[in-house]
């Protein structure tokens, strides 16, 4: 699947596009199939969201997992730090984000 | 310590409201953020992997503790309770948010520090010697220089927009504690033989994917002409250094392709013109600078003597303290490298001890490094059991300063956008598997360095053994190198061979260290043993 990521312009706060709005879940990531680039134009025009970009996910009994590490990490937070992720109680981290 | 003047008031101050007024904009959609990146970097805000970052100057490395509580308190105030110290000497905050950071800028401002040009392509904040006035073995006191230049830098018209970003750092002793030649400028204070102080000048320094040793350029330049030469310097470099390909971009590129001599050549041109121009300040400046950094009033007739009858006490003065020039006192050294902890980074409860035991025991003074730990600089004997016992009881007394355990790191993919690996497991690891004292002591000093991509922010090109983390198909790999070194013998290291995982990585550390204990002769370090030996053995060992 073909998911996009951005950064929400006031907090910073890695989000993740739900279809109708933005979240900082990633598991609420929706397919946007070849309609990236124009979720990207329009939020970012709308100053919704700035560095908008489309990765390629997949999606599993879990939950939606980024592809590359990188975005796993964007998804997560800090490895190094698991009180400062977005879920820090997410006890099978380890097994999707490394 | 330096003053801020009226000028350097309202200039930072002029900033900080333009900033505010251009954040105002961007969040009501009157700025795009094309237009608005350039804008926020000049005021040391990035937009890294999970957040904005901002990162702060500390210029040359040197604070007060007011300062150093401030940097305490907007930890707690607009971050998430801590702060990254990092190899330029800056402090860094991950966690900012957009709306917060005028704000951020203008507590700031209250205690003379600002954030402007810790990004983009301009000279950044200049990095010293972190025991600068305070070591015995200094020629001067290399901050009122520092300091000459960080003035000149400073909104510099003609340099604000550089062909890369421009580091510059100042010594002033044999033993180069600063990595200076691994700036692209590097100035290094002597005297002459009739006890004049000049600026000895190196270019082209630098790391990154291309990393170079610095070049001496110029043997002696008259004190009185330092900063009209770094301007020829600059200004060469300016005109022929590449805007076309961004990697080649630094002027350690531009001195490499036009040989040292055809560069020298271009500077001594400019710099005779440049002397027609009234562009150095006067000396009455520097002189006005220089009587902001005269020594504290140390008391005389103090004792050198020490009772280290407490092992672990023992053992950190040991390990983690320096000789004072003046009798009785002492530079005491704080790691930010606990066993397993995350290098560099330290709460906002630890940086307002740091700044309440500098106040109480340091003169009011506190130095960052470039390894990421903070110095006392003015320590009297009969304080520092007291201090160590202060700093013991906040997890700040770690004996590992420049052993194994003193690692330096980037952030790494963790938190750096640009990251292709995570550094800081890997630092973890290593950091635990030798943990302990003993461990430490036998492998004597060993400056391991690790960068999580190939720009080298974590110094592995330096590190007597370096790590580099690259992106492998999608997976974190690790290369390991050995025989780097950023002080007076500055070297660049030398990749052993295939990469590794992570785990991998550390157990191949533990190969390397396992070498040098075996073929270890005298007192020989890590390093001595590796150029005695060559790489040969160590790859044997390691992939044999």
């Amino acid at each position: 699947m073909k998911i996009v990521t951005a950064n929400d312009l006031k907090s910073g706060a890695v989000i993740w596009w739900t279809g109708v709005g933005w979240s900082i879940d990633v598991d609420e990531a929706a397919d946007v199939g070849e309609d990236g680039a124009r979720v990207i134009a329009r939020e970012e025009g709308a100053q919704n969201a700035v560095s908008a970009y489309v990765i390629d996910a997949e999606k599993d009994g879990q939950g939606v997992r980024p592809a590359h590490i990188k975005e796993r990490i964007r998804a997560f937070g800090p490895t190094v730090r698991l009180d400062l992720t977005v879920k820090p109680a997410d006890a099978n981290a380890v097994n999707w984000v490394i | 310590m330096y003053k801020y003047d009226e000028y350097d008031q309202q200039m930072v101050d002029t900033r900080v409201a333009e900033f505010r007024d251009q954040v105002r904009r961007r969040l009501a959609g009157e700025l795009t953020e094309d237009q608005f990146k350039p804008l926020r970097l000049q005021n040391g805000l990035y937009l890294q992997l999970h957040a904005y970052m901002l990162r702060v100057a500390v210029p040359y490395g040197t604070m007060n503790s007011a300062q150093m509580k401030m940097l305490g308190d907007i930890a707690d105030k607009y971050d998430r309770g801590y702060g990254h110290f990092t190899t330029r000497t800056n402090i860094q905050y991950n966690w900012i948010k957009l709306e917060d950071t005028p704000d951020a800028l203008a507590d700031l401002a209250k205690v003379e520090m600002h954030a402007i040009q810790t990004s983009g392509n301009c000279i950044r904040n200049i990095s010293s010697d972190q025991y600068a006035g305070a070591s015995a073995d200094e020629v001067v006191d290399p901050r009122p220089y520092a300091e000459l230049l960080r003035q000149w830098s400073s909104f510099h018209p003609e340099f604000l927009v550089l062909p890369r970003k421009f580091k510059i750092a100042v010594i002033a002793s044999e033993i180069d504690r600063a990595a200076m030649r691994l700036h692209d400028i590097g100035i290094n204070l002597v005297k002459n033989d009739a006890g004049e102080v000049g600026a000895e000048f190196y270019v082209g320094g630098g790391m990154g994917r291309t990393p170079f040793v610095a070049k001496k350029i110029k043997d002696f330049v008259p004190i009185d002409q330092m900063v009209t030469y770094a301007e020829a310097c600059v200004r060469v470099y300016n005109r022929y250094g590449r805007r076309d390909n961004k990697y080649k971009a630094r002027i350690k590129i531009l001195v490499h392709e036009l040989g040292l001599e055809a560069y020298s050549k271009e500077v001594d041109a400019e710099f005779a013109h440049l002397l027609t121009q009234p562009i150095e300040p006067p000396l009455a400046e520097l002189e006005r600078i220089q009587a902001m950094f005269v020594d504290p009033a140390f008391e005389t007739g103090l004792s050198d003597d020490l009772d280290l009858s407490d092992p672990d006490f023992r053992l950190w003065v040991e390990r983690n303290t320096f000789a004072h020039k003046a009798p009785g006192y002492v530079i005491a050294n704080v790691s930010l490298k606990p066993i397993g902890g995350i290098p560099g980074d330290a709460t906002s409860d630890q940086i307002r001890l740091m700044a309440e035991l500098a106040k109480d025991y340091s003169f009011d003074e506190l130095r960052v490094t470039h390894a990421q730990n903070i110095v006392f600089p003015h320590v009297k004997k009969n304080d520092l059991y007291t201090l160590w016992q202060k700093l013991e009881k906040a997890d700040l007394s770690t004996p590992n300063l420049d052993t194994v355990g003193d690692i330096i790191a980037c952030p790494g993919l963790d938190y750096c956008s640009l990251a292709n690996a995570r550094s800081i497991p890997v630092a973890q690891k290593i950091s635990e598997r030798f943990g302990t004292a003993e461990r430490q002591a036998e492998i004597g000093e060993l400056k391991l360095k690790i960068s999580g991509c190939i720009n080298a922010c974590g110094h592995h090109h330096a590190g007597h053994i370096g790590i580099l983390g690259v992106d492998k198909k999608g997976k974190e790999n690790y290369q390991l190198l050995l025989g780097g070194s950023e002080g007076a013998d500055t070297s660049l290291a030398k990749i052993t061979g295939p990469g590794f995982d992570e785990d991998g990585v550390v157990d191949a550390t533990e190969k390397a260290i396992d070498v040098y204990l075996a073929n270890k002769q005298g007192d020989e370090r890590f390093l001595d043993t590796y150029r005695r030996i060559g790489m040969a053995p160590f790859k044997e060992a390691i992939y044999g």
